[in-house]
Order: C-alpha cells, then structure tokens, then sequence
C-alpha cells in the first residue's frame, strides 16, 4: 500500500531479474525519459494512497498523518451507523446507471441516424453542433441552467404562459435525477457518437451490398445488419463504464448542486459528501472512511467488471 | 463506405417510400437534437445583451427585446475578469505543454517492444486508475506537506499526467509503423531524436487531440482552485463563474469596484455576459482542432 514500499518491491524484482542492470543501461535514454512521468506518479497517485490510513486515525492537523493517534475502526463504526451512508451510496451508483442508459441510447441512435445523412455539409455543421457541448465546463452550465430553472427562466416563463404556477426546481428534489440526465445527454451525447460512428464507418461495404440486392430495405438493414455488428462496441463501453459506477461525478455534481441541500436527496453522491465533510467536519478521519469505502468498493466493481468483460470478448478485457 | 450504399440507391433513379420515411426522420431529429444543444447558447448571448429592466420584469431571454452591452461594458470596467483569463490562459497554455512533454517521454518508450520493463511500468500507471487514495489523503498532501496553498502552480503539477490521455498517446505511437525508425536507427540516430524528428512529424493528429483534451481540463478547471486558492487575484475563469453564480457578494464587489450603485448593476446580464466571454475561446478553437479528432481519437481508443 505505502508507495515505499512499491517502490522498493520494483527495485527488488529489478535486481533480481538476470540482465536487469544491462537493460536499463542499453536503453537508458528511455528509461530516463519515463522518470518524470513515474516520479509524478508515485507522489501524486501512490503517496495519497498510503494517506488512506488516516481513516484509521484520531486526526489531527497540527500533527499530521503520522503523528496523530490510531483510532482503530471508529470511524468506520461511525460511518456504517451514518444514515446518509446508503442514500449517498444509491445516488452515486443509480445516477451512473442513468447516466450510462441514457447517454450510450442517444449516442448509437444518433450515430445511426449520422450515418444515413448524405448531405455532407448538412452532417459536418450538426455533428459540430452536437459536440460542442462537451467544451462548456459544468461552472457555465450551471450558470445557464438558473435561466432555465429559475423563477424568471425560460421554463417557468412557459409554464406560467400556459396557465400554470411557477415550480421551484432548486427546491424541489424530485426533479433533479432527470435534470442531470438530461444534462448528461446535452453535454456527452453528441461527443459519444464518435466513436460509434467511426466504428459504423469501418463495416465492410460488400455486406451491405449484398443484403441489398437482397432486397433489405434502410430498417432492415440498420436493425438486422448495423445494430447486431455495434452490439460488440456497445457493450464495452458500457462495461468500461460501469467499472466507474461506484465513483460520482463530482465535477458536474458540485457544480451543478452545491451546498443547496433542498435537493440532496436525490443529487448527494460520495464524492460530494466527502467533500462537504472535509470542509465542515473537522474529523478528516471520518471523510478518509468515506473515501477508503468509496475506493475499496470501487475496485472490487472495476475487477468485476473486467473479469466480465473478458468473458465477453477477451480481446477488449483491460488486463 | 457506408456512402457507397448511398450511391446504389442513386443509382436506382426511384426513391422508394421507405427512403423517404427514413430521410424525413433522420434530418428532423438531428435538427431537434441541434436545437436542443443551441438553446443554452442562444439563452446566454440573448440575456448578456438585454437591458437588466426587461429582464427582471420578463424573464431571460432567447432574443433580446432591447438590445444594449452594458453587462460587457461593466465586465471590462471592472477588470475582474482579465485577471481570471490571464490565470486561466497561463494555467493552460503552460500546463498543455508540461503535460505534453511528460505524457509523450512516457509514453513513448512505453510503445516500444525493445523496452523490456514496459509492462512494469505500465502496471504502474495503470493501477492508479483502479484505485486512488481519495480526496482527503491529496487535500493533506497538497496544502499541508507540499506547500502549494495559494500557488498558481496547484493549477498544474496536481493534474500534470493523466494517465487516460497518456494511454491514448500510447496506442497513437504504436499504431506507427516501426519502418519509419528503423532506417533512423541504422543512420546512428538516438531515442529522443527518432522521437522528435521521427515518431512526432507524423502523430500529429494524436497529439492535437491529446493536447485539445489536457488544455480543455485545464481551461475548465476549478476544483482545484476551489480546494486551494483563497487568493482572489489567483482564481482561474471557471471559479470566477462559480462564485458569480453563487454569491451576490461578488457582484457587490463589483459594485464597489466600478462605483455604482449595487442595485443599478445588471447583475443578470452581468452573469451570462461572463460566460459567453469564458466559452468565446473554446467555441473559436475547436473547428481548428476539430479536423483531428476523430482520427486521434480512433487509433488512440484501440487497445494496445
């Protein structure tokens, strides 16, 4: 766990390996270039991984990670006895799965639909448009969603022309999780297609020639030839993305619901709470067994679903 | 190839029913899903060019009923602003090509068969996408045990490589053909000069994508400012926005600062005034860079 110890463990098999020594000095050059990149690594990724035992520490900031006292599992008492553990835990976890549903269907049928445009200039100038949204932080998003869902935005302008009462969405928590998925659509829809396109594109032109003179018609060849030979695509994306199902997407998130707790029920995630104990909650202890949770859990799922994928297609498995 | 099907049914000189039916569907829900990704857009440019009145009696806009560039004018007065581009344009630029320069001297070597450790190495790397110590053990690390409190630098160094983009330019390398440096090898030529003269003219479309993805997180960035900086001076654009969405107190500030009244201050139009200023250099960039995109993204995607 402790990058140390990594780090002596690599030195180790590298003395023990035969020619270790050689290797490294005949490809010197490229071993030297690699240095910054590993030394990054091994601080910014390896050392906060040892931090994690502060989830097992009565923290202190005057006295730091190593100084402070041990506090055994009391944080984790603390943690598992927390009511907010399983709302914030289904939130991160069904939110990513809506967010995966919806943005991968509106991808393929988009790429579907891309690629049946003949009209160049008319598909270049809309696939532009639909990936621009990619590019807006969630900070801009934000901003434009109060003209959305704010008493004076549009919607409520529309709903009070049709006779009805302003509804006040950044009080109302149940219209969140379809907020953010519409969102998730607007922003990484269009940018998802890519890839599906670029797969579409690759399919060999003589199958499709010979359904038609077949007599296969447009449907009938998106549904019995396109769609069946996407499915391999679709489904790896889909796993790769549910290996990141136990992680919120803080960025978005926070941005989007900040400290507005009306409509936490529906938007907490881990990520979010995390934060929110470290800036309030002076016990870092306890937002550390939040995070070790988060992390533990987290990898169990990528090995899941990587083991899932290589029964799948053993080509694509990440390892 | 898909446009070669297109032809055959050119061919054919009869556009049969279901063409049609298939035609009018495809182009009206690409326009409606066009429409649905413009409207943001139209909403911020309409509301930053319509007079605080009209807004606060009728609501935000998709058309401005009375055209005026007061909230630009304020914004610009101010001064605010330039200071948080000049964060931002800084913290990209100079980040872009420090995680450039580290991305590409690892990942090339990590491309290459006759680098025996490879697999170690990228083990190594790998594994920090499976699993990382949190939020809590960074935050320590960062501001108390590397000082980096109110640095421009924490902007930087905390997201320097990515080990995403990082792969990707990996499997960009790999997809070139190893011919190319061979005859360089031959000629007596060294690693780092086979990359730079060799391996980088040809992986352009790599690295601009991979360059458009590291200058976008740094551009769009905030969280880090939020963790980090209290220095107003030293907030990037996108934290500026935030607090500006957030906070009257920061239009106060700005009140102070051009001397008006606070209540006179368009305040609405001030906020989305901001944002068409903050998204102006992406949306002009990106037809620049658009051109490579696909292709980077594709070969870079391929698992290697």
């Amino acid at each position: 766990m402790d990058t140390g110890m990594i780090q002596e463990k690599m030195k180790n098999q590298r003395k023990g390996a035969p020619g270790i020594g050689k290797e490294l000095i005949k490809n010197r050059l490229l071993y030297s270039m690699m240095l910054i990149g590993v030394l990054w690594t091994a601080v910014f990724a390896y050392i906060p991984m040892g931090g994690l035992i502060v989830a097992f520490k009565k923290f202190s900031y005057s006295d730091g990670i190593l100084k402070s006292p041990w506090a055994g599992i009391d944080n984790f008492k603390f943690l598992f006895l927390n009511k907010d553990l399983f709302n914030i835990t289904f939130n991160t976890v069904w939110l990513n799965v809506l967010f995966i549903v919806f943005s991968t269907s509106v991808s393929v049928l988009l790429a579907l639909m891309f690629t049946e445009v003949k009209s160049k200039i008319y598909k270049k100038l809309t696939q532009s448009v639909a990936i621009i949204p990619y590019f807006i932080s969630w900070a801009v998003v934000a901003m434009f969603l109060q003209g959305f869902l704010g008493d004076r935005g549009l919607i409520n302008q529309f709903i009070r022309q049709l006779g009805g009462d302003s509804v006040a969405f950044y009080n109302t928590d149940t219209y969140w999780r379809f907020i953010l998925v519409l969102l998730r659509i607007w922003q990484g829809a269009g940018f998802g297609t890519i890839i599906y396109i670029a797969t579409i594109t690759g399919f060999d032109a003589e199958v499709y020639e010979a359904a038609k003179i077949d007599g296969a018609n447009r449907f009938q060849l998106i549904s019995k030839l396109t769609l069946p030979m996407l499915k391999t695509t679709i489904i790896m994306l889909t796993l790769m993305s549910i290996g990141n199902i136990f992680r919120g997407d803080f960025g978005m998130i926070y941005a989007l619901v900040g400290d507005n707790s009306m409509i936490y029920r529906t938007t907490d995630v881990i990520d979010t709470y995390v934060y929110r104990a470290l800036r309030t909650n002076s016990n870092l202890g306890f937002s550390t067994a939040v995070s070790f949770y988060q992390s533990a859990v987290g990898f169990c799922i990528v090995l899941a679903s990587n083991w899932l994928t290589r029964k799948v297609e053993p080509d694509s498995a990440l390892f | 190839m898909r446009d070669m099907t297109g032809s055959i049914t050119k061919k054919k000189k009869k556009k049969s029913s279901d063409t049609v039916i298939m035609d009018a569907i495809v182009y009206t829900l690409i326009t409606i899903f066009c429409l649905f990704c413009l409207i943001p857009f139209m909403m911020l440019i309409a509301t930053s060019f319509e007079t605080e009145v009209n807004i606060l009696r009728e609501g935000y806009k998709l058309w401005p009923s009375k055209f005026t560039t007061e909230a630009y004018r304020t914004i610009f007065k101010t001064g605010q602003i330039f200071k948080a581009y000049g964060v931002t344009i800084f913290t990209s630029i100079a980040g872009t090509l420090l995680s450039m320069v580290v991305t590409v001297l690892l990942a090339y070597p990590l491309s290459l068969k006759k680098v025996k450790y490879r697999t170690q190495v990228t083990f190594f790397i790998y594994f920090t996408m499976l699993f990382n110590g949190g939020l809590v053990p960074t935050y320590l690390l960062i501001s108390k045990y590397l000082n980096l409190r109110d640095n421009i630098w924490v902007l930087i160094i905390p997201i320097l490589l990515n080990p995403w983009n990082m792969f990707m330019m990996k499997n960009f390398f790999r997809s070139i053909p190893e011919e190319l440096s061979e005859a360089a090898y031959i000629d007596g030529a060294n690693d780092l000069k086979i990359l730079t003269k060799v391996i980088l003219p040809v992986s352009v479309p790599g690295i601009a994508t991979i360059s458009l993805f590291y200058a976008l997180g740094y551009w769009n960035q905030w969280y880090n400012a939020m963790l980090y900086i209290d220095d107003k001076s030293l907030y990037p654009l996108q934290y500026y926005i935030m607090n500006l969405t957030r906070s009257i107190d920061s239009i106060k500030e700005m009140a102070r600062m051009t001397g008006q009244a606070f209540a006179s201050l368009p305040s609405n139009s001030i906020r989305m005034a901001t944002a068409v200023v903050t998204i102006g250099p992406v949306i002009f960039f990106y037809p620049f860079v658009q051109k490579y995109f696909t292709s980077g993204i594709m070969v870079g995607s391929i698992k290697g």
